[in-house]
């Protein structure tokens, strides 16, 4: 009996609150990361205030569940999340902790982008730790493939009309926009990568698996000698004999890991590192979705012209 | 749910045979990019539909999603199943022409394939109920002494023998229902069993109000909030031992509730009251139904730049000792935390400075005894799986404030990976009775399956 009361209750709070919402302020958004952000901004446009938890130069899957982003996602009425349990280390308590049950689990303002774009990796049979810490749900880095962008910023506009239907066609409009810059951004980006199409290069955290795919670039190892595992001297070896064996040239770092060991790496090999960004702000001018494209292209190209 | 799934192999099986058969070159000309054209849209809406199935496996795994009226949960859980068969559907009458012949066979498959799978238990049995199970972990702790401590008078410091499994804890973690998650910490001590937590969270409840209800660890301070794996240290700091109850410490039944406070922009105000039983270790024992305990803690926050962030807090906790209803003990208590942790190096270096100060009123014959204790400790990581810390103790005893223990310890810790933790711990105590003890502990911690994490 009480429960229907007290459903009673919130459904009519809700109905109340609802309009009000809609009508009186933007949209609050925040994402888990800055490339979601950089997403939903594009659709969003001055409709919609977003935020992003964490940087774009940090490691997505150790965040620190700092109290100061309970305030933000208290005021949230859209919570972004990657998804595929890349957050499942800090995000949960923090959602737990927030009071706010517009954005639990289940609820309209929680969403996991993962569901709108292609997943790989997706370990097939038994999963172990034994593996070192592998995502059993498959790959959490689909950011860096722009057609995934694109189905992510699609399924944006979606959500952002669902919750606010006044502006759905402003959503649209400003996806359809979107959706042309990207495809004339990725034909420049496409004709840029295409000489290099089936080069190889070595990453140190498998966080590449999208871009080289959309690239037809060839990741034939990994610095890590399991994901999350951090580099041992037998490994390095084993990939430095690899490396030349395929005479691959390129070590690819995220700005969050440590140099050295892929810099003995590459010394060994004659080969470059090349710390590239998997995510928008990573660098102080990449600033958007495209920028951090063209970062990480052009930083790409410079290598693999160097290296041969 | 069968019959959805054997919908939507059926739409799926001739998107991909058409998208293999027409794979191979095809007739040239402008038919060419109109069939990539084709064969492209194909692709978005099996990469929708994988994302959708994805999505409906998980939200098997989960209850219906919070919906303000009791009416709309229904509504909802249905309708991504209605849009599956939709697409799935429109998909499938693409490329009839090429693969029906082959349809009435898949089906009979997928029929066959459904009939084995058995009855439908309503929940009961297969792996969508396996997919309802909470998350499970153990996290095992064991620990080794050496060295010699012939101190014995005090209440709560048991001293640890040569080899010791100190604890298993199973952790039992799950959402409940829209409005609601469950958290339970059993630990399994060498003999004998203890619910070390075991509650239910609100999370949905209006003005922002987060309630737990059950048996949990106070919000007294930080050291009492944590368990034993997570703590910087293999023991507890004297003042703990002395004043808050030792390694169980303020834990008992009741509720908390807790909430957010309006404070100026980026400071972080946390209040949380909590009412209890009155029974916690040999801090407080209720021997009358009106003999609860209470704690208060009230929690600033403030990132001091992206990297260094100050936590401080305030506690207070009231109950009645083991002398009767007519005594009571209060606790008063401050801490503070500076953490460092640069951004861009975030899993190779870090600090933690931490302190609490605790002062403890406990009504006794003849006279209320007045203590204060301490403890302050920093924690250094110096490269990916390396830490180092120290920690200075001091303490009064609460049934005796005449009597003051003070001492020391240095840890070295080592993480093979995140999932296990080697420590060695040297530690030094002067007892009031002048009595020293010098020893080194080292304890292993490992942990199985998935262990929500702890709060900051």
């Amino acid at each position: 009996m009480n429960r229907w009361k007290t459903l009673l209750v919130v459904f009519t709070l809700c109905v109340l609150l609802l309009p009000r919402w809609a009508e009186a302020k933007k949209l609050n958004v925040v994402t888990a990361t800055t490339d979601l952000a950089a997403l939903v901004q594009e659709v969003g446009g001055d409709k919609i205030q977003v935020e992003s938890i964490a940087k774009g130069y940090q490691d997505p899957h150790f965040v620190e569940a700092k109290p100061s982003f309970l305030l933000k996602l208290r005021q949230a009425d859209l919570l972004i999340v990657v998804g595929l349990q890349l957050e499942i280390g800090w995000l949960p308590p923090l959602v737990n902790q927030s009071g706010n049950a517009r954005i639990q689990v289940g609820a309209s303002g929680y969403l996991d982008a993962s569901q709108f774009a292609e997943i790989l990796d997706i370990p097939t049979g038994q999963v172990t730790r034994a593996m070192g810490d592998v995502h059993p749900l498959g790959n959490p880095h689909y950011w860096l493939d722009p057609d995934n962008g694109r189905r992510i910023a699609k399924g944006f506009a979606g959500k952002l009309a669902e919750l606010d239907p006044p502006n759905s066609a402003y959503y649209q409009e400003r996806f359809q926009d979107f959706d042309k810059r990207l495809t004339a951004a990725e034909q420049k980006w496409d004709s840029e990568m295409k000489a290099y199409r089936g080069r190889k290069v070595v990453t140190y955290h498998n966080s590449f698996p999208n871009f080289a795919k959309h690239f037809g670039l060839n990741v034939i190892g990994y610095v890590e000698p399991r994901p999350g595992i951090p580099p041992t001297p037998s490994h390095s070896i084993e990939l430095i004999g690899l490396m030349k064996r395929e005479n691959c040239k390129l070590v690819l770092v995220e700005p969050y890991f440590d140099l050295k060991t892929p810099q003995a790496i590459a010394r060994e090999t004659g080969g470059q590192v090349v710390q590239y960004l998997p995510s928008v702000g990573g660098e102080k001018d990449v600033t958007d979705y495209f920028k951090l494209f063209d970062y990480d292209i052009g930083l790409l190209t410079k290598a693999f012209q160097a290296t041969q | 749910m069968k019959s959805l799934w054997a919908v939507l192999i059926l739409g799926l099986l001739p998107v991909k045979l058409f998208a293999q058969q027409t794979a191979p070159p095809p007739p040239a000309g402008s038919s060419d990019s109109a069939l990539e054209q084709h064969v492209r849209e194909l692709e978005e809406r099996i990469i929708a539909l994988e994302g959708q199935v994805r999505m409906l496996k998980a939200s098997a795994a989960q209850p219906a999603p919070a919906q303000p009226t009791p009416a709309q949960p229904a509504v909802a859980a249905q309708s991504p199943g209605i849009q599956l068969q939709e697409s799935a559907g429109q998909a499938a009458g693409v490329p009839q022409p090429v693969t029906s012949p082959a349809a009435p066979a898949t089906q009979a498959e997928a029929l066959a394939a459904a009939a084995q799978q058995g009855p439908n238990l309503g929940g009961a049995g297969g792996s969508a109920a396996k997919a309802l199970n909470p998350d499970i972990s153990v996290i095992g702790d064991f620990i080794g002494a050496m060295g010699g401590n012939s101190e014995q008078n005090t209440v709560s410091l048991q001293p640890i023998p040569a080899f010791q499994m100190h604890e298993s804890e199973v952790g039992l973690q799950s959402i409940i229902d829209p409005y609601a998650r469950g958290d339970f910490f059993i630990s399994f001590g060498e003999e004998g069993v203890n619910l070390e937590e075991g509650y239910i969270t609100f999370t949905a409840l209006p003005g922002s109000f987060v309630a737990k209800v059950g048996k949990m660890r106070s919000v007294f301070g930080k050291v009492n909030t944590m368990h034993n794996h997570v703590l910087p240290w293999v023991d507890r700091p004297l003042v703990t031992n002395n004043l808050v109850g030792g390694e169980d410490g303020i834990n008992d039944a009741g509720f908390s509730i807790e909430r957010i406070l309006p404070a100026p922009k980026g400071i972080f105000l946390e209040a949380t009251g909590q009412v209890f039983r009155g029974d916690s270790a040999d801090v407080f024992q209720s021997s009358q139904r009106s003999d609860v305990s209470a704690v208060a803690h009230l929690r600033g926050y403030r990132d001091l730049n992206e990297s260094t962030n100050l936590d401080l807090g305030v506690s207070y906790a009231r109950g009645h000792n083991d002398l009767g209803t007519g005594f009571l003990t209060h606790l008063y208590g401050v801490d503070a935390t500076l953490r460092w942790k640069p951004l861009r190096r975030s899993i190779y270096h870090s600090f933690v400075g931490r302190s609490e100060f605790i002062w403890s009123d406990r009504q006794q014959l003849p006279a209320t005894q007045k203590s204060f204790g301490y403890y302050a400790s920093a924690d250094y990581q110096l490269a990916r799986r390396w830490f180092v810390g120290g920690r200075f103790d001091h303490s009064d005893r609460s049934r005796n404030d005449g009597l003051t223990d003070k001492g020391g310890s240095v840890t070295l810790t080592y993480w093979p990976s995140e999932f296990s933790q080697l420590r060695g711990q040297y530690r030094f105590t002067r007892y009031a009775n002048n009595i020293d003890a010098n020893e080194l502990f080292l304890q292993l911690i490992f942990s199985l399956g998935a262990h929500g994490a702890h709060p900051f």
